[in-house]
């Protein structure tokens, strides 16, 4: 007999039922259905954008390592129409994903603070507080001559 | 996860997980500030600064122990939720063993490029 998975088996007395509960069929477009269904595989899609983002920086890491030619054929390649377009693309998704995710931070972190429990919002408002934080950092230091 | 489990007995999974959250906080907080800046401003003219200077900032070691660090962790973050996503999404239960080798794989060999190239940076 194949067994798949979720299968339990049964006893009643002596006898061993093995036990397949009925499961309906899935559609694979299961995540058009519903806005909220929508919203989280958008969600999850945003890691694509976080490969992309890697990716990218990598292209910068090198042409500004090595400069001269290779500065010059990255910045013309970073100009390129589809490469922008990308780059709005990915931000979008960066952006939903940190907002996801900072909002999640006080469902996941439970901070007790002299045994009382930081309130959920703090929790947020400091995460949200963060992001501001090394966003100016990264561009004072990026930016600064 | 029992299809994840070592020989031991015990399950690379929550390494896997600690590494996914790691990589949540990295990527939401680098990210989108160095995306705007390199893939928007600089490209649209809007930000214009010297190549020296970016130069003077790369090569500098705790940027580029920054960077290393913020790339390991998302590409690491990558692989889980993208891995969920073709299991999940595509419904690939089947392929759940080929498909956590592969992306765990591209994250290392990803990693593993990230640090050569900027060990080359000088």
């Amino acid at each position: 007999m194949t067994t798949g998975p979720g299968d339990f088996t049964e006893r009643a007395g002596d006898q061993a039922y093995h036990v397949r509960p009925y499961r309906p069929p899935v559609n694979l477009l299961w995540w058009l259905r519903r806005r909220t269904y929508l919203f989280f595989v958008l969600r999850e899609l945003s890691c694509l954008a976080v490969a992309w983002a890697v990716l990218f920086l990598m292209l910068l890491v090198r042409g500004v390592g090595e400069g001269g030619d290779a500065y010059a054929q990255y910045v013309a390649w970073a100009r390129m129409p589809w490469v922008v377009v990308l780059n709005v693309v990915a931000l979008a998704f960066l952006v939903l994903h940190a907002i996801t995710w900072f909002n999640l931070t006080p469902a996941a972190t439970v901070v007790r603070l002299r045994g009382q429990r930081v309130p959920p919002a703090v929790i947020a408002g400091s995460a949200y507080a963060g992001w501001v934080v090394v966003s100016a950092l990264i561009a004072w230091v990026v930016l600064r001559q | 996860m029992a299809e994840r489990a070592t020989r031991s007995g015990r399950t690379a999974e929550p390494i896997l997980w600690l590494l996914f959250s790691a990589g949540g906080v990295a990527a939401a907080l680098f990210l989108p500030v160095l995306v705007f800046i390199f893939g928007l401003a600089m490209p649209l003219g809007w930000l214009a600064p010297g190549s020296d200077h970016l130069h003077g900032v790369l090569a500098n070691p705790l940027t580029l122990l920054v960077l290393f660090g913020l790339c390991v962790l998302s590409l690491f973050h990558w692989a889980q939720r993208f891995r969920y996503t073709l299991i999940d999404g595509l419904k690939l239960k089947g392929y759940q063993r080929l498909i956590n080798i592969g992306c765990y794989t591209v994250a290392v060999i990803g990693s593993s490029t990230v640090a050569v190239m900027l060990w080359q940076v000088r």
